[in-house]
């Protein structure tokens, strides 16, 4: 019962979060530019293009008129893209693979090299390979994302000539209907790894560093005191008793990078010009092509609430006690 | 001024002195931003002054590589401008744009941590919330999402002149959270307190002697906050004006020098983007460097996530 | 011979202003099946002494004397490994706060198995059966549904019960409890004490209680050993401490019980506080708060003394037990 109801609350939030996007998108719509002009010219005379106004419903209130967007919108409907001339969902629906496949090379290369990295430097603070990890991760966070990747393309691409600088590559596997991914050939991996890398490049050492701290402060809780008084051996009390308890906060600022994650899509494929939707809405916003720009705001805004709301009911999972407060209340 | 004193005491400078890094970090920083504050004094031209640029020094190399001139000591960029002076304007703006954001984002932080710690009840609950949210929704998003629509609304030309101004508010503008979280945190912490039970009984206004009391308790943390803060404040330009999003190359800071350098990196003129880019990690790394000293010594509560 | 024997252990803690020494060479022994109880206020070096048996000393402590004999070996020379085979297994330690020794992510059950499992080449089915008769044994309710619970599920004293219960899951021969009661509501105290006291009776297990409270010691141990600033001060069969106290410190801890104080009247304290471990007075640690202090308790430290196998560190010893002292 606690956990529908919480469920239930943090659906209203995502509902309302979402409906102040859709607000921003709509106000963004009506201000940037007049889309009579872009649909038939400057050669109309004024009479027709009021005919064409009301006709269109620009003339009606605004709350009329969001509503009709609302309805739109909710029917997958965000308008036509003025550049690509097709459903602005639709470039959004093309382009969505090519970033997905960076967020899961990046989120790979996060979780795999940050948990090991952040354990190690909580059990072993003073070893020389920690105290190296704590001192790269400070020059890691320092680098902002696009001069790592502009650092990568430099050396890797054209000094090295090892691996691809732009773009996905032509050998794409089809593994869900619309979802070519890169994972599965190897000139699509050649093209994944140095943007994944860079795209990482400032959550890893953040993360290892995030990892650190906490479970630094649970080692030296009385529970993992007790964990070692019981006799058990030093991998259950690190990767149980203490890596669970370590998990709890670093699943809470996961789930707050999501947004800072596709910030950096935008960054990483603007330099490496994946076919991405970071990539398409930087251009979008140099032609001015606000149908592009709003659908992907609401899209970017949708994912960030699902993925949001998806990490909340994770941590619920995990967290025993978070369920006890539901339930008292 | 007393506990200035005992802020700033022997342990304190100690410890300053005895840290290689903490001390390292220090002289680059102050180096750079006294570059930054006689930028005019210090470049052989003014790189924002169209008359004073030749298109025909283009891309010439830096004083020690083959055909590097010496009235250009890192070279010239892809307009003729000289490097140096760049990216001495270049650190002058980034560092100016990164301080300024930050005091919006204390200003805006201090005063809702305030007034949501004292208030309490709705108003906190709203601002709380709200806070949340805008946490999690990544101030770089927030910053790329605004000035696209503004520069898509007021057209290219007027953003380029008011961009110093609005990259300012809304990195300001976006980063508030942490400052107001911190600030409440102490609040609620202070209200408790019997001292402000005893200013109300004595008739001085609780408000007034909380504040007295509230910000120099809050001084570390505001202080390894904002070190941070300007850091985060000097990438998030970076990365904006990298994007086309901010300063116009016209007047480039150092991240559109960057992103001005970046297409010539393919034909060999690697100085254009390496040299302003070297410049800002170092900037960034002495800050990061002298925020991480800062907390392992002054070690205060700060508020995670 | 005795079942643990501590001798002139030293522990120290090296930190950037010196090295701090919380325990200077202190001794004591505890028999099969015994209870033994150490005394004194906070920053005696109690709770060290109990981690440092278990070698659990939080860094930077370490031992850096002595030796700690149990079952035959000495446990401050044993590899990791088998230091592993001890703790939890031959001796188990209930700490202080049932509200923080419980890991809040884990079940009742996966806490307890995983104990015995640790030790014991067992099925989890045994296992479990083993945690349902422990949880029995020390009062709780329904046990096998208690193994699915989670900690933050229980009250304090059912949590107290829990690790007691794991505490004894591997019938161990010792238990170190270290102020087991204190975080306890006063009310239940009493009821976890005698549990505790029933369970050491009928398993036949040693017990060393670590308390600040003399009148618990005299109704659960056989022995005291009553610590001040790192050393033994005195030492002897619980009852004869209680009742014929020598030590001024020992003395004074006494008179601070409200149940020796007539109704109405003040309770007595000792004056001042224990000495921090950087800035302990020369002579005799507790001269600065001593009412039986002479020049030469400034001098030198006294040696701990045997007066018939009650040992106190005191040189006017035997005048304060013959109550000549004034």
């Amino acid at each position: 019962m606690a956990f529908v109801a919480f469920f239930i609350k943090r659906l209203l939030q995502a509902a309302l979060v979402m409906f102040v996007i859709s607000l921003i998108g709509f106000s963004i719509q009506d201000n940037l530019g007049d889309p009579l002009r872009e649909l038939v010219g400057q050669s109309v005379s004024e009479a027709e293009r009021q005919a064409l106004r009301d006709e269109m419903g620009l003339n009606d209130p605004f709350l009329v008129q969001y509503w009709r967007f609302l309805g739109n919108a909710v029917q997958g409907d965000l308008g036509d893209s003025y550049f690509f001339k097709r459903p602005a969902l639709e470039v959004i629906a093309d382009k969505f693979p090519a970033t997905l496949d960076l967020v899961i090379g990046a989120t790979l290369i996060i979780v795999l090299v940050s948990i090991p990295m952040g354990c190690y430097c909580a059990i072993r603070p003073k070893d020389a390979l920690a105290r190296t990890v704590m001192g790269a991760s400070i020059v890691g966070i320092s680098i902002p994302v696009f001069l790592t990747a502009i650092f990568l393309i430099y050396v890797f691409s054209v000094n090295l000539g090892w691996l691809a600088s732009f773009g996905r590559g032509e050998n794409l596997v089809e593994i869900l209907p619309g979802w070519e991914t890169g994972f599965l050939t190897l000139e699509g991996l050649a093209h994944l790894v140095l943007p994944s890398i860079a795209l990482s490049s400032i959550m890893l050492p953040l993360f290892i560093r995030l990892i650190r701290s906490e479970m630094m402060e649970v080692l030296e809780q009385d529970y993992i005191r007790f964990a070692w008084a019981k006799g058990l051996a030093p991998r259950r009390v690190w990767f149980l008793h203490a890596f669970k308890n370590t998990l709890l906060p670093v699943i809470t600022v996961g789930g707050v990078q999501v947004g800072t994650m596709l910030a950096y899509t935008i960054l990483t494929e603007t330099v490496f010009q994946w076919p991405g939707l970071g990539f398409m809405f930087i251009e979008a916003v140099t032609r001015v092509d606000t149908p592009l720009i709003i659908a992907y705001i609401i899209v970017v805004g949708l994912i960030f609430v699902v993925t949001n709301t998806v990490v909340d009911l994770i941590y619920t999972m995990v967290n025993p006690t978070v369920r006890m407060v539901g339930a008292q209340t | 001024m007393n506990r200035l004193a005992v802020f700033f005491g022997s342990d304190f400078l100690y410890r300053f002195r005895t840290d290689p890094v903490a001390v390292g970090a220090t002289v680059v920083l102050g180096l750079f931003v006294l570059a930054a504050v006689f930028a005019p004094w210090l470049s052989g031209m003014n790189p924002h002054d169209p008359a004073q640029i030749d298109i025909m020094n283009s891309e010439i190399p830096p004083v020690w590589q083959d055909g590097g001139a010496p009235a250009f000591p890192f070279g010239t960029d892809a307009q003729g401008r000289d490097l140096l002076s760049a990216i001495l304007y270049g650190l002058r703006i980034s560092i100016t744009i990164g301080i300024f954001a930050v005091m919006v984002q204390m200003t805006l932080g201090i005063v809702i941590g305030l007034v949501s710690g004292y208030l309490g009840g709705k108003v906190d609950a709203f601002f709380m919330r709200l806070a949340d949210i805008q946490l999690s929704m990544s101030t770089l998003m927030l910053a790329i999402v605004a000035l696209a629509v503004f520069q898509a609304a007021f057209g290219a030309e007027l953003f380029a002149d008011m961009a110093i101004i609005m990259l300012i508010l809304v990195i300001g503008i976006a980063e508030w959270p942490q400052y107001a979280r911190t600030i409440r945190a102490s609040v609620l912490a202070e209200r408790k307190k019997e001292y402000v039970e005893a200013a109300r009984v004595i008739g001085l206004s609780a408000p007034v002697i909380m504040v007295r009391h509230i910000l120099p308790n809050t001084l570390s943390p505001l202080l390894v906050i904002s070190t941070v803060q300007v850091a985060n404040a000097i990438i998030s330009e970076a990365a904006l004006s990298f994007l086309g999003l901010g300063m116009p190359v016209t007047k480039p800071s150092l991240g559109s020098l960057i992103s001005a350098g970046f297409e010539y990196i393919f034909s060999g003129s690697w100085w254009i983007t390496t040299i302003p880019a070297i410049v800002l990690i170092v900037l960034i790394l002495s800050i990061n460097l002298l925020g991480d000293w800062l907390r392992d010594v002054l070690n205060p509560r700060l508020y995670k996530g | 011979m005795a079942l643990l024997d501590v001798r002139d252990l030293v522990v120290e803690f090296p930190t950037r202003h010196g090295t701090l020494t919380a325990l200077s060479g202190i001794s004591f022994s505890v028999d099969k099946g015994e209870r033994v109880g150490i005394v004194g206020e906070s920053g005696a070096g109690k709770s060290v002494a109990a981690f440092a048996i278990l070698n659990l000393l939080s860094r930077p402590g370490r031992i850096a004397g002595g030796s700690i004999t149990f079952e035959g070996q000495d446990l401050t020379q044993l590899s990791t490994q088998r230091m592993r085979a001890v703790r939890g297994n031959r001796i188990s330690m209930i700490f202080q706060d049932p509200m923080m020794t419980l890991n809040p992510v884990l079940t009742i059950g996966t806490q307890m198995i995983e104990t015995l499992k640790a030790h014991r080449d067992i099925s989890e089915a045994e296992a479990r059966r083993i945690a349902i008769t422990r949880l029995g044994e020390v009062k709780i309710p329904s046990p096998e549904k208690r193994l699915d619970s989670y900690p933050h599920e229980l009250s304090g004293g059912m949590r107290q019960r829990v690790v007691i219960a794991i505490a004894l899951l591997t019938e161990p021969a010792l238990i170190i409890a270290d102020e087991p009661t204190t975080a306890l509501d006063v009310t239940i105290q009493a009821e976890i004490m005698s549990l505790m006291l029933a369970l050491c009776k009928s398993h036949g297990v040693g017990l060393i209680l670590i308390t600040h409270d003399l009148a618990v010691v005299s109704q659960v141990t056989q022995r005291v050993v009553v610590l001040y600033a790192g050393r033994v001060v005195e030492s002897g069969e619980t009852g004869r401490v209680v009742h014929n106290p020598v030590h001024p410190y020992t003395r004074g801890l006494l008179a601070a019980l409200p149940g020796e104080a007539p109704p109405g009247a003040r309770l007595t304290q000792i004056r001042g506080t224990m000495p921090s471990l950087n800035a302990i007075p020369e002579g005799c640690p507790f001269h600065p708060r001593c009412d039986y202090v002479q020049d030469r308790c400034r001098q030198a430290e006294p040696a701990l003394d045997s007066l018939d196998g009650h040992l106190v560190r005191c040189v006017r010893a035997h005048e304060l037990m013959a109550g000549q002292a004034a």
